[in-house]
């Protein structure tokens, strides 16, 4: 039993030995300072080394980009529900559209991805693109940071919406009796009460979506693009680190060489990333829990 | 202090009845009305995207099981199979001899069509080889009058449910405009009909080429393989290590090491298990690539935490009076835990590897990694053993092989591909609620 419970252990040194491994191999050919603050995505297939520029920035910012739309559609949407759900709504209504909304977060991410390539790609292009509804010609292709964006915010609905409702049920009723006594109206009690008295467990909630968003992966390599760019155009196709894992390893390039090896630099990169913000989210979170019990 | 004897005279209180609502008291009305308003808007909001994914998966997923058949009365005379036979281009005689008799079909249905031998292959594909492997396996069948079911051209399938239409195809090599004249002929005397798919059920992937003979049966096989491997690693390993941690670790460092690490484990993207297992189980362990195995394996590793946070929880949930109750008439901590505490857990348990399970089935970015993307499933494995260690595919990685593909044939079997799988994780989901409802205890 001791043993089966060490697995989770070995698992990490096994995730964390594979990376830094061939992360070290890579550095071996390729510079460190132009692996990290290279603003050039260009693998060369043809030769080994030499004629790849494999700077990260343009993945990482790709990564954000599509991250932060994600947020944008997530958070607005995740909390006012949460709030809703938990303060206003009836037993009923609470029953039926509180699964309804998981159902969001239990669906494979594949079918996102398919539905950003094929549905919502086409949608956006017959809405901003050439000849569309608008009349603008700002989308040129189906793939682009605001495709991601989208159908990634809307896989992240439930995360935020789930963690804040149950933070904000465990706020006191207290504190709502007391505001409503002072004669404050119910929205005035939640806005000035009870989100103040929930806000470091939300943002724990908005910080796990965040390293949900950028550990993803079908979505953007379906609904992304492939072209690495540093761009502030949403309407533009860009690229993430996890789309460039999956192009860097399914190619045929062979494993020792920097093109191949670059993967698990990123892998580690995106590693260290959400580990970071999960610890800080569970930091946070747990944090926050001690106050009332 | 001493203001507070000054500072009432400031204005008169104006004379308001309670009956009146003041502009302050509408505003902050409106104000409140506003806030619900936006809380509503939002769960439509969620709803409304529910709603067009599931009407979009199954607008576009639903042509995937039906296809467009030929099928046609056909006589082969043992003169024209000895004719077709001695030839050199054997499967061209064998369509030559359906296409008349096919046109001879159409005279006596009074309609006339123009088409020559090239227009009936864009539209029926390659009659000849079928037929002629059919004559060959039942040469008892010459003379007689044999019922076929040919499937159509992927062109002609797309016009039958409306992908492709007279204005947006262009004349090609594979379809021409007045083709379509002589499909809705052959629609009208009801020899082009639709009819279930089942070689999209049960049948292997295709060629790039041929997205009308695409099927996801292959892939299905290599999903079961892999949940095999994940039940029967994930299910025994996730309970020792929960009753472990849960019923006889000691609290110290290396126990606390454990669980910082399974809480951890749970957060990491999918895509590093991939890593993982790409550099562990193929790259040094050398197992093979695109098997169901090593799938397994990586999605086991990615399941596990899962299934240790859920049984953990179904652990502490049965009240401690019931392992009081078994040391108390004698029982060994072992027994107490094993015959008592683990039979009241066991609902829980299974629950939640079964969402567990569900979760795995799903997964589609660790697979991309060890090799089940690219690789074409053209047939099922061969024994049980096989179906571990052969090149498989499983079912998302099937999908995204196929959203991948140039052909726009394959974009309808990616989305009737996501209707299987949608429907394997409905069924995983609804036995776990009936095994929660039906053994739930309330202690």
């Amino acid at each position: 039993m001791i043993a089966a419970a060490s697995i989770a252990i070995l698992t990490t040194i096994g995730i964390v030995l594979s990376l830094v491994f061939n992360t070290v191999e890579f550095f071996r050919l390729y510079n460190a300072w132009d692996f990290f603050f290279g603003v050039e995505w260009a693998p060369s297939f043809s030769g080994r080394g030499g004629a790849s520029e494999l700077g990260v920035l343009p993945l990482l910012w790709g990564t954000l980009y599509i991250s932060i739309v994600a947020l944008a559609v997530a958070i607005p949407i995740g909390l006012f529900s949460a709030i809703y759900l938990s303060e206003y709504a009836s037993p009923r209504v609470r029953a039926i559209a509180k699964p309804a909304l998981e159902v969001l977060a239990g669906i494979p991410t594949i079918v996102y991805g398919l539905f950003a390539l094929l549905t919502v790609g086409p949608l956006l292009v017959s809405v901003f693109g050439e000849g569309g509804y608008l009349g603008v010609d700002w989308q040129g292709g189906g793939r682009a940071v605001l495709t991601a964006g989208i159908v990634m915010g809307m896989m992240l609905i439930p995360f935020v919406s789930s963690l804040s409702d149950d933070i904000i049920n465990a706020v006191p009723q207290a504190m709502r009796d007391g505001s409503y006594g002072l004669g404050a109206t119910q929205s005035e009690t939640i806005r000035q009460v009870v989100l103040p008295a929930a806000l470091p467990g939300i943002v724990g909630a908005i910080l796990l979506a965040a390293s949900r968003a950028i550990g993803e992966t079908m979505i953007v390599v379906l609904g992304a693009g492939a072209a690495a760019r540093l761009s502030l155009n949403p309407f533009e196709a860009m690229t993430t680190v996890t789309a460039k894992i999956v192009s860097q390893l399914t190619g045929d390039s062979d494993f020792a060489s920097p093109e191949a090896l670059v993967a698990f630099a990123l892998g580690m990169t995106l590693f260290v990333l959400t580990l970071g913000l999960n610890v800080i989210a569970l930091y946070i979170v747990r944090k926050y829990r001690e106050q009332y019990d | 202090m001493t203001d507070a004897s000054v500072t009432p005279t400031a204005a008169p209180k104006p004379n308001t009845s309670l009956h009146q609502t003041d502009a302050r008291t509408r505003k902050r009305n409106a104000a409140e009305k506003r806030f619900k308003a936006y809380g509503i808007a939002a769960i439509l909001v969620g709803v409304t995207f529910l709603v067009i994914l599931a009407v979009s998966i199954i607008r576009s997923g639903l042509p995937a099981f039906t296809q467009t058949v030929i099928s046609v009365p056909f006589t082969l005379t043992q003169e024209q199979f000895d004719d077709a036979e001695s030839q050199l281009f054997k499967t061209k005689a064998y369509s030559g001899h359906f296409n008349s008799a096919l046109v001879e079909t159409l005279k006596a249905e009074g309609l006339e069509v123009s088409a020559d031998a090239k227009a009936f292959e864009r539209i029926l594909g390659k009659t000849g080889g079928t037929l002629r492997e059919f004559y060959a396996e039942n040469p008892d069948k010459l003379g007689q009058e044999v019922d076929f079911e040919l499937s159509a051209s992927s062109r002609v399938d797309g016009y039958m449910n409306g992908r492709v239409t007279r204005e947006n195809m262009e004349d090609s090599r594979f379809l021409e405009k007045a083709d379509l004249d002589t499909v809705d002929a052959l629609i009208e005397v009801g020899i082009i009909k639709e009819a279930f798919n089942w070689n999209f059920i049960t049948g292997a992937d295709s060629g790039v080429d041929n997205p009308g003979g695409a099927g996801i049966g292959a892939s299905v096989v290599g999903s079961f393989f892999m949940m095999l491997v994940v039940l029967f690693l994930s299910l025994p390993i996730g309970v020792a290590a929960s009753i472990y941690l849960e019923e006889f670790a000691p609290q110290n460092k290396f126990t606390d090491l454990i669980e910082v690490n399974i809480s951890n484990l749970a957060a990491v993207p999918s895509i590093v298990f991939g890593i993982l297992g790409l550099a562990v189980f193929i790259q040094f362990m050398h197992l093979p690539q695109s098997a169901p195995l090593v799938g397994g394996l990586v999605l086991t590793l990615m399941t596990l935490p899962t299934i240790i946070i859920s049984t953990r929880a179904s652990l502490k949930a049965v009240p401690p009076s019931i392992r009081d109750a078994a040391l108390g008439v004698g029982a060994s901590k072992m027994q107490a835990v094993f015959h008592h505490v683990l039979p009241l857990a066991m609902p829980g348990i299974l629950t939640g590897t079964i969402i567990g399970l569900a979760q795995a089935l799903g997964e589609t970015a660790p697979l991309l990694l060890i090799g089940m993307v690219g690789f074409v499933a053209r047939g099922y494995p061969d024994g049980f053993i096989a179906g571990f260690t052969e090149p498989n595919s499983a079912m998302p990685a099937q999908i995204y092989t196929w959203a991948a593909r140039a052909d726009v044939g394959f974009y309808e079997k990616a989305w009737g591909g996501i209707i299987i799988l949608l429907l394997f994780l409905l069924t995983m989901n609804i036995l776990a609620v009936i095994l929660r409802r039906r053994f739930e205890r309330r202690w």
